[in-house]
């Protein structure tokens, strides 16, 4: 029988591979054999789904049903009760975390009912290796349109009018950017994809080269009709072997299929696209450094102007686009700039994916209409800090980005409002931060990342995120000095003003925000001696308020160096020469009775404090080294 | 695969239609047969490979086939629910493969409930 009456949409990103879901393949399609209904349903496997926190992922249509966390023992039951008998199976649906029934449908489920899928509108939705699906959802009409009906103009007209930003974090228009270079004259030209998404905890363009690798062709083949150029490449990273496979029989497909190379669909148009590995530098996101690196010379930035629409690869006129940017070309010609901008904000127009890690319930990737609260996107698409835990901070845009306090989360996601914070919308990497986060210790892990990338060209960032790094460990280590918040905030700006390219210009910004909304916690590492959230150890001293402790056991058993003592009904008490401040007690109390205190504390806790009835004492309060 | 031109891009994306009503919805017609343990008892798995069987010989991407559990009136077993877009549902009761046959020409393709078949049409009040 060639019709299904079921699609089983199993997700085979990077994610729920690393989850299990190809056992759960397996597993899955021997039950289904052994129930002789291998003509009735199909697998289908897919690209990241996005809901990765709770994989592997499965959604089941026509009925909508969306199974999460399933295992290799599930599936037996799995399929004899939805497959056979006709009963979604409970166990394995989505729960609302405070309600405890199971909602089986996908547009009931919060993380995916605010979102708006235009850049992620095949995920989960198609067979990424095959081109006939791809197809099947209006693939490659955009560009036998685009080559056939439209001139060079017309293009960049329709992309112009609808707005599109450069995705990949300066938010450049990309229509100008098209038109720079269309302009230029030039037997050769280059467009180019960039596909080096280096952020800590960003996973966008791979989801999208995973999950929809034809969508990026295709705006290429869109964008090299509009400049004129007839060679093409990718550059993907390395660290992305599934991305980087199915890119490859992508381009295989399509260039069979006439696609791509010469003549596309018989128009007499030529476009040759090749894929680019890059080892993984930083820099190599740089525009101008992303170009050397493809010449097979060291990864540096150069000077702009001459702009890579001039002067790019090899000295010809190149354009490079990020993988979302390309990946919603060709919607915008098919349904034009109007459609593009029913969404979005006057000058940030249509969607952006945001990769939302860190401490957050629901993990995940997220496609939303730009101008909406980030409140929204923390609150109700991510389900919120984890139990028990309260926001502290959203860092936005990885490295070269910023953290963003509780009291400014209902601003509108947009590339103006988030770049006044100090922050930038970036590549769209969102990482959540609880009350247990250091921020003096964020800022410090964004420093180790950018010091350690700099390419080294311009010595402001060469030599200046160095020292930036020093000043921050010392902070954390205990040997801050009252001038350093000072001398941090001084240094950040002489390197922003004075670096080449973005790395530099941006890779103070983690610095300068988390002063600007934390400097109580610089203050208090400075000054007290007090990581308020006990993660820098050696500003740190853990205690237990005898008042709340049950006298449970828990923290003693989990001690590894043995520094806890108490018995059964006697509240117990951490030996504080013992003691390594590894928080393992801290994370391990129930009750809330561990409390942190500055390092070397001495004095009365509960007045320091200001918790229970403080001691009978009215002497000096604060008990700092 | 062969080259490919505007035209076949075309017939592609038709010849896949029918998974992609499965997936993104907007079908014409959905029949639901009731496949409790009752329900299979019956013979609902005749019916049903009876009506896939149907289904798949006219070519059709507009109707879909669900299951569900036991309809709650086992003593007339196999039910199945045909629903046709902005129409309320019906019940059939009783069903072999032949008579689903029948429903299928003349339900589904014809715009005509079965009355010698039917057992019910609405469905019951939920909160």
């Amino acid at each position: 029988m060639e019709k299904f009456r079921a699609n089983l949409m199993l997700c085979a990103g990077t994610g729920c591979v690393a989850s299990g879901s190809a056992k759960v393949h397996a597993a899955l399609r021997d039950e289904i054999k052994k129930r002789g209904l291998e003509d009735e349903l199909k697998i289908v496997l897919t690209g990241c789904n996005g809901y990765c926190a709770e994989g592997p992922v499965m959604a089941v249509y026509p009925d909508e049903i969306f199974y999460q966390k399933l295992t290799v023992e599930d599936v037996p039951t799995l399929v004899e009760e939805h497959f056979l008998k006709g009963r979604p199976y409970q166990k394995l649906m989505f729960k609302e975390p405070e309600k405890k029934t199971a909602i089986p449908l996908m547009k009931d489920i919060p993380f995916f009912k605010h979102q708006v899928l235009r850049v992620l509108r095949n995920k989960g939705l198609i067979d990424p290796e095959k081109i006939e699906e791809y197809i099947a959802r209006d693939g490659y009409l955009a560009a036998a349109k685009a080559l056939t009906e439209m001139t060079s103009e017309d293009i960049i007209k329709v992309i112009k009018d609808s707005g599109v930003r450069g995705r990949g974090g300066a938010g450049f228009p990309t229509g100008m950017k098209w038109e720079f270079a269309s302009k230029v004259k030039s037997d050769i030209k280059f467009m180019l994809c960039n596909g080096d998404e280096g952020d800590p905890g960003a996973f966008m363009d791979r989801s999208v080269m995973e999950a929809d690798p034809h969508s990026v062709i295709e705006g290429m083949i869109i964008g090299a009709k509009a400049i004129g150029a007839h060679h093409g490449f990718i550059y993907v990273r390395a660290e992305y072997p599934l991305a980087v496979q199915r890119l490859q029989l992508a381009i295989d497909q399509a260039t069979e299929a006439g696609l791509l190379g010469k003549n596309i669909l018989d128009t007499g148009f030529d476009f040759v696209l090749e894929i680019y590995l890059g080892a993984g530098a930083f820099v190599c996101g740089e525009e101008t450094a992303l170009m050397r690196s493809i010449e097979g010379k060291r990864g540096m930035p150069r000077p702009r102007p001459p702009f890579p629409a001039v002067k790019g690869l090899w000295d010809k006129p190149s354009v490079l686009n990020n993988v979302e940017t390309l990946a919603q070309i060709s919607p915008i010609i098919l349904n034009g700039a109007g459609w593009y901008r029913s969404l979005g904000t006057e000058k940030s127009a249509g969607t952006k994916v945001f990769a939302l890690t860190g401490a957050i319930s629901n993990v995940g990737l997220v496609e939303v209409p730009m101008g909406i609260p980030l409140r929204t996107i923390i609150y109700d698409i991510g389900g919120g800090p984890k139990k028990g835990r309260t926001f502290k901070a959203v860092q936005l845009g990885g490295p070269s980005g910023g953290c963003i306090p509780e009291s400014l989360l209902d601003i509108p996601v947009t590339y103006e409002d988030i770049q006044a914070t100090g922050a930038i919308v970036g590549s769209g990497g969102m990482v959540v931060m609880d009350d247990n986060t250091c921020m003096v210790g964020t800022a410090k892990f964004f420093l180790e990342f950018t010091a350690d990338e700099s390419c080294g060209k311009c010595v402001p960032c060469r030599v200046g995120t160095k020292i930036l790094l020093d000043i921050l460990t010392d902070i954390t280590e205990g040997k801050g000095k009252e001038s350093d918040i000072e001398t941090l905030e001084d240094l950040a700006r002489d390197i922003l003003a004075s670096s080449l390219c973005g790395l530099g210009q941006t890779a103070p910004n983690p610095i300068l925000t988390t002063i600007k909304y934390f400097r109580d916690e610089y203050e208090s590492h400075i000054v007290h001696k007090w990581c308020k959230a006990g993660v820098c150890r050696d500003l740190t001293t853990f205690w237990i308020d005898e008042k709340m402790c049950k006298a449970c056991g828990a923290c003693l058993r989990a001690c590894p160096s043995k520094a806890i003592v108490g018995e059964k009904k006697v509240p117990h008490k951490i030996i504080q020469e013992l003691c390594v401040n590894c928080r393992t007690c801290y994370d391990t109390c129930k009750f809330n009775s561990i409390r942190i205190l500055p390092a070397g504390f001495e004095g009365d806790p509960y007045e320091f404090l200001g918790i229970g009835a403080a001691a009978a004492t009215t002497g000096e309060k604060k008990g700092d080294a | 695969m062969p080259r490919l031109t505007i035209e076949d891009l075309k017939k592609i994306k038709e010849k896949h239609r029918a998974d992609f009503t499965l997936r993104e919805g907007g079908y014409r017609a959905k029949v639901t047969v009731h496949m409790g343990t009752c329900g299979i008892a019956a013979g609902a798995r005749n019916v049903m490979t009876a009506l896939m069987d149907e289904i798949t010989k006219a070519n059709l991407t507009d109707v879909i086939i669900t299951t569900s559990g036991c309809a709650g009136l086992c003593a007339r077993e196999p039910l199945a629910t045909v629903e046709i877009m902005d129409q309320p549902p019906v019940k059939y009761c009783d069903l072999n493969d032949d008579k689903m046959r029948v429903i299928f020409k003349e339900h589904i393709m014809g715009g005509t409930p079965v009355e010698k078949y039917g057992l019910v049409v609405g469905s019951e009040t939920t909160y």
